[in-house]
């Protein structure tokens, strides 16, 4: 299909409308209100352009290109005059009441205001009278709100309320006296708030915690980064300065995180910036082996000398991590030799990860990526709270629900882009999505069913349906009912994880989508997709699946006398070992080494403690929950004496001569001798470009070509500029020099386009609205699929194990919270003060039972302690199951599946109610 | 003949005329208020400092030799917590000065910065600021617009309405 604008003949797709199709063919035409994920409205009147009947036509009549489908050979015109004025006339009514305040506004230099201001020409203010003022609101320590800066394009509503399932903020009042905030001053509800700090198209919505140490976008150093909060893998931006990292925004991959990300990802990074971070190699005092002793701060030299005489020749035991990076995991089990490597995982995640790795070598059903599970129409989720676990996949779903409207639309003949349209027409019509989960969930409110059921009836509900799939009858009417809803999907998706710590749920799943696979023949699409714990759970998974019989940590916790030392990379192993078995390990005579970037109680009891750079200063892989493998660069050079954990594994191995890493001495060689190690680790070399990468005969530059400073940053030091740090790991460059145009996706550190300062200059690097980067087309997408299923169907003969509950017992769950649950982010301010206190939950029946209600302290009780956590009371939860707060350091010590007593905690008092001059404050919890 | 006599007595003329030469630095010459020399951060009429650290002229200098950091104070107004300049780069072009939306930085008529230490030619914020309005006596930024800060609430800038009430109704 052909459209003309302004004589040049454009190829367009069906369907589409013509803002999409100009900006697809590389057009400036201005926009406000239009998003690419969110659709077209047609309410800011920005993207005028004159819409001829035919060639004869001289006149015109003017159009919005976002309202207005393309037919073919349309004849259009963006530089016609009387559309060029309208333009800046749209313009200039929207400035009418826009402040003064460019100089102290966080949007400067990045606004998309700012842009099409100047793209359309406006420059004198030809209005006098008084602007309009609003009265800000404190929308919590995520969210910094300027309404005077507002233009009314309605873009934070439709993606706080529409688009993210929101209900805390929205318009108020009309006319010229619309303001967007909520009904009064509080914290924004929803995970995915930091979204409006991109949505926003001025000032209004700011990242507060970067305004804190704020720096402009020119002068911030990025880099292609993932995110390291869950297992989804998306991809950020992270931004730095002065040796501080300033904020982290999103970075576009259209098969995992699109647009979007959720707020621990976008705010959890502040930890690197914290004063908890470790700078220097700490060596305990001669010999002392207590947990209060200090440790002497040591060069990295002697602390390499130090470990390599502990490891070199004697017995030695590794410990991996699943936040730590696959090609430090790998160094460490070649280092102390594969059968005494324990992944690091907890005994039950590990079996989980297993199970979750085992079913995507084999399954027959289709192992979605994000952008496929956003085409699911019917959704069912066993065992997990998505929202909390892996939110950015919570945010998928919830455009899956509307699927349903795309279906009413399309009869209708209604292009999916009409939003306000589809909305209207399917009023609150969403796409079926059936909920069986232990407790409440947040997207309970979307689900057309919910069924709370204990972890291991949630397994069995999963084989019943999928014995009534296979043609049995069942007496629950509930069963028939899913078993009816997936039958008659044409693309369902169903969803579990690992969050239960249940191998039970993971693998009943997966014998549901087989049997529903086998019940719709080949013909149509089941998705069948898994939730992980952390960033590399699955890296590590895979790096020890083939192992036959895998170290485990509980096991390696009861053979620690009989090695000399042990090597622990990146994990607090307080979070999966229980204080007995710590004892074991910290107490007897054998050397104990971590590596870590944050004071922990494990760090405490080493013997020897090397500080590690984070992901944002280090490099390495991440293989996220559907597999796939995916690179972080550094954006800055670590500080004092922090090295990246692969550089002190090779350090180390170097000092000790070991044979198996000999001829390793850069990352690029430790990536291929790991792609070589094991077959299902092929691809990694193609994960994305190695250090030898030249565009134009240049690195991919970390800086913008307009980043300030350079003369003065360190001339407070010396005022002889030092050299530019080189890189000869990666493929980019701590420079300014250099082209950020159309690398490889997996190298795209920043988007910037002439004329678009915002992050709306992303379209410049799209292949076409909402579809792949330029780079992925050109070279190889982001990231590589490590597993490929043999499609041979999985043999399961699932027994369900079902624990035993005395009476006046409950069987306690892990609940995540999306800030506090995950061990690093809850080291950032902001993320620590959302997190709020560790928690157990109850249904009402419980609560009443035991005579407290919310917030009111409980006495937990299992076999050997006793932990006070603060009540919440739950609107549904399975029989004889209450939760508890997962990752909190009060509930560390509590494990899922144990079975405790509940009391209430009689020296609790209720807090002093004080008034202060705010109105009344509750003072205490 | 009459050219050689016409240059002697223009050879002698300039024996009694007014000397070009100005005896530097004994005598100082004639400066104009808008000479490029050494450059200052202002405060406002109020005593505070002018400059807002936006960062305009950071990104505005071709030498780049402007580095800052912004903070908050208390009353809600940005400040430099620390502002450098590295006098041994920069090329005195003015045009920071031309940048800055606060009139904070300014190009005072001062050329002599002769250090035998090039380290000494780095300006901290202590050593820029001067206390004076410069060439601009009656700006204040936040007076004229800006956010709201302790000291003007919302609409109390320059031609700004009282907050809008959202919940009335009234036309």
């Amino acid at each position: 299909m052909i459209i003309f604008v302004d004589g040049q003949e454009i190829e367009v797709k069906q369907g589409e409308n013509v803002l999409e199709a100009c900006l697809n063919a590389g057009l400036d035409l201005p926009y406000f209100c239009w998003h690419p994920a969110m659709g077209s409205i047609g309410s800011c009147r920005q993207c005028a352009l004159v819409q001829y009947q035919n060639p004869e036509d001289t006149r015109g009549r003017i159009v919005m290109g976002c309202m207005t489908q393309v037919t073919d050979g349309a004849r259009f015109s963006l530089n016609a005059q009387n559309a060029t004025e309208f333009r800046e006339a749209v313009v200039e009514s929207l400035m009418l009441n826009h402040p003064h305040d460019c100089p102290v506004c966080a949007e400067g230099g990045e606004c998309h205001l700012q842009d099409m201001t100047v793209m359309v020409g406006h420059r004198d203010r030809r209005y006098t009278g008084k602007k309009n003022t609003h009265r800000n609101q404190y929308l919590g320590p995520l969210i910094q709100h300027e309404m005077n800066r507002c233009i009314t394009c309605y873009r934070c509503e439709r993606y706080y309320r529409d688009y993210a399932g929101g209900s805390d903020l929205g318009a108020q009042a009309s006319r010229d006296h619309v303001y967007f905030g909520r009904h009064q001053e509080g914290v924004l509800e929803s995970e995915f708030s930091g979204n409006l700090v991109e949505v926003c198209p001025t000032g209004v919505f700011t990242d507060k915690p970067f305004l804190k140490h704020y720096s402009r976008k020119w002068d911030l150093q990025s880099a292609p980064s993932i995110c390291s909060g869950c297992g989804v893998g998306c991809n950020i931006s992270p931004g730095e300065r002065y040796g501080k990292l300033k904020r982290v925004h999103n970075r576009y991959n259209h098969e995992v995180n699109g647009y979007f990300l959720c707020d621990r990802g976008r705010f959890g990074s502040g930890y690197i910036n914290s004063d908890q971070r470790l700078d220097y190699s700490g060596l305990k005092g001669a010999g002392l082996k207590s947990a209060d002793a200090t440790f002497a701060a040591v060069h990295q030299s002697q602390a390499i000398e130090t470990a390599a005489g502990w490891l070199q020749g004697k017995k030695v035991l590794g410990i991996g991590s699943p936040r730590a990076s696959l090609e430090s995991n790998y160094l460490l089990r070649e280092l102390v030799g594969r059968s005494n490597f324990s992944s690091g995982f907890s005994d039950a995640e590990a079996a989980v990860v297993r199970s979750i790795i085992n079913i995507q070598k084999t399954t027959v059903a289709t192992n979605p990526t994000i952008k496929q599970m956003e085409s699911a129409d019917a959704i069912l989720i066993l065992g997990e709270d998505i929202t909390n676990t892996a939110p950015r996949v919570a945010l998928a779903l919830r455009q899956a629900l509307r699927n349903k409207s795309f279906e009413l639309a399309e009869q209708l003949g209604l292009p999916e882009w009409q939003d306000a349209a589809v909305r209207n027409l399917a009023q609150d019509q969403l796409s079926p999505m059936v909920i069986v989960s232990a407790m409440d969930s947040r997207l309970d409110d979307v689900a057309s069913q919910l069924i709370s059921l204990s972890p291991a009836a949630i397994a069995d509900f999963s084989c019943a349906v999928t014995a009534s799939l296979q043609g049995q009858e069942s007496d629950d009417k509930r069963v028939q009912q899913v078993a009816n809803m997936l039958s008659a999907a044409k693309r369902p998706l169903i969803i579990s994880g690992s969050s239960m710590l249940s191998a039970n749920i993971v693998d009943s799943a997966a014998c549901l989508a087989e049997a529903l696979q086998a019940h719709k023949q080949a013909a149509q699409e089941v998705m069948l997709s898994f939730c992980v714990p952390e960033a590399n759970s699955m890296g590590l998974g895979l790096l020890v699946n083939e192992d036959k019989r895998p170290l485990r940590l509980s096991r390696l916790a009861k053979k620690i006398d009989t090695v000399d030392a042990v090597l622990i990379l990146e994990n607090d192993l307080e979070r999966r070992l229980s204080q007995s078995e710590l004892d074991l390990i910290f107490s007897g005579k054998t050397r104990v080494i971590s590596m870590d970037l944050l004071e922990n109680n494990t760090l405490a009891r080493s013997d020897l403690v090397l500080p590690v750079a984070s992901y944002a200063e280090s490099q390495g892989t991440l293989v996220n929950a559907e597999s796939r493998a995916q690179r972080h660069y550094p954006v800055f050079e670590p500080a004092a004496e922090r090295l990246c954990s692969w550089q002190w594994l090779l350090q180390l191995a170097a000092v000790m001569e070991h044979k198996k890493l000999a001829g390793i001495a850069h990352f690029d060689q430790i990536v291929e001798a790991c792609s070589k190690s094991q077959p299902i680790f092929a691809d990694l070399t193609a994960v994305a470009p190695d250090h030898s990468f030249r565009d134009r005969g240049l690195k991919v530059p970390r800086q913008t070509h307009r980043y300030s400073g350079r003369t003065a940053i360190n001339a407070d030091v010396s005022v002889h500029e030092p050299p530019q740090p080189t890189d000869c790991e990666t493929p980019l460059a701590y420079s300014m020099e250099g082209l950020n145009r159309d690398q490889p996706a997996s190298l795209i550190p920043y988007v910037w386009s002439p004329g678009w300062n915002s992050n709306q200059s992303l379209q410049k690097f799209q292949a076409e609205v909402n579809g792949p980067l330029k780079g992925a087309l050109k070279h190889s997408g982001a990231g590589q699929r490590l597993i490929k299923s043999t499609q041979q169907g999985l043999e399961y003969k699932l027994k369900v194990t079902h624990p035993r509950m005395q009476k006046g017992r409950w069987q306690l769950l892990p609940m995540h919270r999306v800030h506090g649950s995950e061990e690093l982010s809850a080291y950032t301010d902001e993320i620590a003060e959302l997190a709020a206190q560790a928690f157990v939950a109850l249904g009402e029946t419980v609560a009443e039972k035991l005579g407290v209600a919310e917030g009111e302290m409980v006495v937990v009780s299992t076999a050997d302690q006793e932990i006070s956590l603060q009540v919440k009371v739950l609107s549904r939860v399975a029989k004889n199951c209450v939760g508890f707060s997962v990752g909190y350091d009060k509930t560390k010590s509590l494990r899922a599946g144990d079975s405790v007593a509940l009391r209430r905690d009689k020296s609790w008092q209720p807090p002093q109610v004080i008034a202060t001059d705010r109105g009344v404050a509750s003072n205490g919890c | 003949m009459l050219s050689q006599l016409r240059s002697i007595w223009e050879i002698l003329k300039h024996s009694v005329s007014k000397l070009d030469t100005v005896q530097y630095p004994e005598q100082k010459p004639y400066l104009a208020p808008r000479y490029r020399g050494r450059i200052v951060l202002t405060r406002d009429p109020d005593g505070e400092e002018r400059c807002v650290a936006c960062n305009l002229c950071a990104a505005v200098c071709p030498v780049d030799c402007i580095a800052l950091q912004k903070d908050t104070r208390e009353d809600g107004t940005w400040y430099p917590e620390f502002f450098r300049i590295n006098f041994s780069r920069c090329i005195m072009c003015g045009m920071c000065e031309e940048a800055c939306p606060t009139y904070a930085i300014q190009l005072t008529p001062d050329f002599e910065m002769c250090e035998y230490d090039r380290q000494n030619m780095v300006y901290e914020k202590e050593n820029l600021l001067i206390n004076g309005v410069g060439k601009y006596p009656d700006y204040n930024f936040y007076r004229v617009s800006g956010m709201q800060t302790a000291f003007k609430d919302k609409g109390q800038a320059q031609n700004e309405a009282e907050p809008i009430d959202t919940k009335s109704l009234l036309p």
